[in-house]
C-alpha cells in the first residue's frame, strides 16, 4: 500500500530513522506491554530504488487475529510521522522465532507478569530438552506445570505454580 | 509462457489446494468445539490450533489462487467451491464424536503435517517453502499437545482408554489414503517440490509408534482404503459441514466484516 508522498526535506536516513522510532510506539493489541520492535516482527525498513520505504513485518503466528491489526496500526503510526511514501510487505522466511525478542522485550514481558521465552542460548536448549522447569513469575519456585500448552493468544501457554499455587502465562519458545 | 510450464503451474495450483484444503477442513472442524470442549483450557487449545491452521490456509490459499491466475482471492477458493474440488484427505473431514475421537484425528494429522511440512521447507516451490517454514514451527505445538491428550486418555481409565481404542480402529484405515501416491503427488515429487510420500510414511509412522506405545495403545493394521478426499471423492459428512462453513458467504454475496 502507498501512501502519503515524502516531505522533500527528509533525507533517506532521517525517513528510515523516523519510521523506526514511529514504529517504537506501535504496541502489540494483545500484549500492550511491548512494541512492535521489542517483539522482533518489524523485519527491516529500508529505502527501494523508487523512493518508496519497504518496511518487513512477519506474523508471530499464521492465525494469530491481532497480524491484521499490527498491520493497520503500522500503516496508520508511518502515516502519522510522515515518513513519505512506504509499503509494508509481509515477511514469512525466514519464519519469525521468540529468538528475536530484544533483551528489553523480554523484561517488559516479565513486568507485565508474563513469563518470557529463555534467552537464544537457553532456548536452543530447550528446543533439544523440551521438559526443563519454568520459575514462577510470583514465587520463583521451578516446581511449576504446564497446564496447556494453548493460553489466551497462540503465543502464550498457561502454566501453574504448585508452590504458591497461582496460574500464569508464558511466551512459548518457538 | 511455454505449454509445459503452464501444465507445471496448473499441477501445483492443485497441490497447494490439496495442502490448503486439509487445513481449511481440519480448522473448520476443531471450531465446532469453541464452547463445548470438556474443559476451559480445551475450548483455548482447540480453537488456538484451529486458528492456526486457518492461517495456514488463508497462506495457502491465496496462493493458490495466484497460480491459478482467474483472479480468485483466498475467500472465493476457501467458501464458494463445490465439495469435489476440495482436494483434503477424508481423515479430515470425519466428525468430531467425541473428545476422544476428536484427539485421535489430531494426533494422526498433527503427525502427517509435521513430517510434510518439515520436508516442503526444501521445495523448489519457494512460496511453499517459506509457508511450510512458517507452519511447521505451529504444528509441533499442536502435536505435542494431542500426544499429550492420547497418552493421558490411552494410559487412563478403562472407558478412556476403550474410546480412544476404538476411535483408533475406525479412523485408521482413513491415514492409508495420506500416503497413497497418485500421478499429482508423484509429479510433485518428481519435480522436487513435493517429497515422496514414502519417505513422509516412514517418518510418521515411528511417530505414531512412539505415541501408540507411551499411551499404551494396539496399532490397528493397514486395509485397504476406499476413499480418495485428495482427488475430490469424499465422505458424506463433508457435505454437511461446507453447508455449514458456506452459508453466510452463499446467503449474503461479497459479504464483509
Amino acid at each position: 500500500m502507498l501512501r502519503s508522498d515524502a516531505p522533500a526535506s527528509l533525507d533517506t536516513e532521517a525517513r528510515v530513522a523516523a519510521a523506526w522510532q514511529a514504529l517504537a510506539a506501535v504496541e502489540d493489541p494483545e500484549i500492550p506491554a511491548v512494541s512492535v520492535i521489542d517483539l522482533g516482527i518489524i523485519r527491516f525498513i529500508k529505502l527501494q530504488s523508487d523512493g518508496v520505504l519497504e518496511v518487513g513485518l512477519s506474523p508471530t503466528y499464521t492465525g494469530c487475529p491481532a497480524t491484521e491489526v499490527i498491520r493497520n496500526m503500522v500503516e496508520r503510526a508511518l502515516d502519522e510521522a510522515q515518513v513519505g511514501q512506504f509499503a509494508v510487505t509481509p515477511v514469512l522466511s525466514p519464519a519469525w522465532t521468540s529468538d528475536w525478542i530484544s533483551p528489553e522485550g523480554r523484561r517488559k514481558l516479565a513486568a507485565y507478569g508474563i513469563v518470557p521465552p529463555p534467552d537464544v542460548v537457553a532456548s536452543t536448549r530447550r528446543r533439544l530438552r523440551e521438559d526443563q522447569p519454568i520459575a514462577c513469575p510470583r514465587c520463583n519456585s521451578l516446581n511449576t506445570e504446564c497446564i496447556s500448552q494453548f493460553g489466551s493468544t497462540p503465543c502464550k501457554a498457561l502454566h501453574r505454580c504448585r508452590q504458591c499455587l497461582e496460574p500464569f502465562e508464558y511466551f512459548k519458545c518457538i | 509462457m511455454s505449454a509445459a510450464a503452464t501444465n507445471v503451474g496448473r499441477l501445483v495450483f492443485r497441490y497447494v489446494l490439496r495442502v490448503g484444503d486439509l487445513s481449511l477442513v481440519l480448522g473448520q472442524r476443531l471450531g465446532e468445539w469453541v464452547g463445548h470442549a470438556p474443559a476451559i483450557e480445551e475450548d483455548l487449545g482447540l480453537a488456538n490450533i484451529a486458528l492456526d491452521l486457518i492461517g495456514q490456509a488463508r497462506l495457502l490459499l491465496s496462493y493458490a489462487g495466484e497460480l491459478e491466475g482467474r483472479d480468485r482471492g483466498e475467500d472465493e477458493i476457501a467458501f464458494l467451491r463445490e465439495q469435489g474440488e476440495y482436494l483434503n484427505p477424508t481423515l479430515v473431514e470425519q466428525p468430531n464424536v467425541d473428545f476422544g475421537q476428536t484427539i485421535v484425528r489430531q494426533v494422526l494429522i498433527d503427525a502427517f503435517q509435521l513430517e510434510l511440512y518439515d520436508r516442503l521447507t526444501n521445495s523448489a516451490d519457494e512460496r511453499l517453502a517459506a509457508i511450510a517454514e512458517k507452519a511447521v514451527k505451529e504444528t509441533r505445538y499442536h502435536l505435542r499437545y494431542s500426544s499429550d491428550w492420547l497418552v493421558r486418555l490411552g494410559d487412563g481409565t478403562p472407558e478412556s482408554r476403550a474410546r480412544v481404542q476404538s476411535a483408533l480402529e475406525r479412523l485408521w484405515p482413513y491415514t492409508v489414503e495420506l500416503f497413497a501416491e497418485d500421478d499429482l503427488d508423484r509429479e510433485m515429487a518428481d519435480c522436487g517440490i513435493a517429497p515422496r510420500l514414502a519417505d513422509v510414511r516412514a517418518a510418521w509412522s515411528m511417530r505414531i509408534d512412539d505415541v501408540l506405545a507411551e499411551a499404551t495403545l494396539e496399532r490397528p493394521r493397514d486395509r485397504p482404503h476406499a476413499w480418495f478426499g485428495k482427488c475430490g471423492e469424499h465422505s458424506e459428512h463433508l457435505g454437511y459441514l461446507l453447508a455449514d462453513m458456506q452459508y453466510l458467504q452463499r446467503a449474503y454475496p461479497g459479504a464483509r466484516w
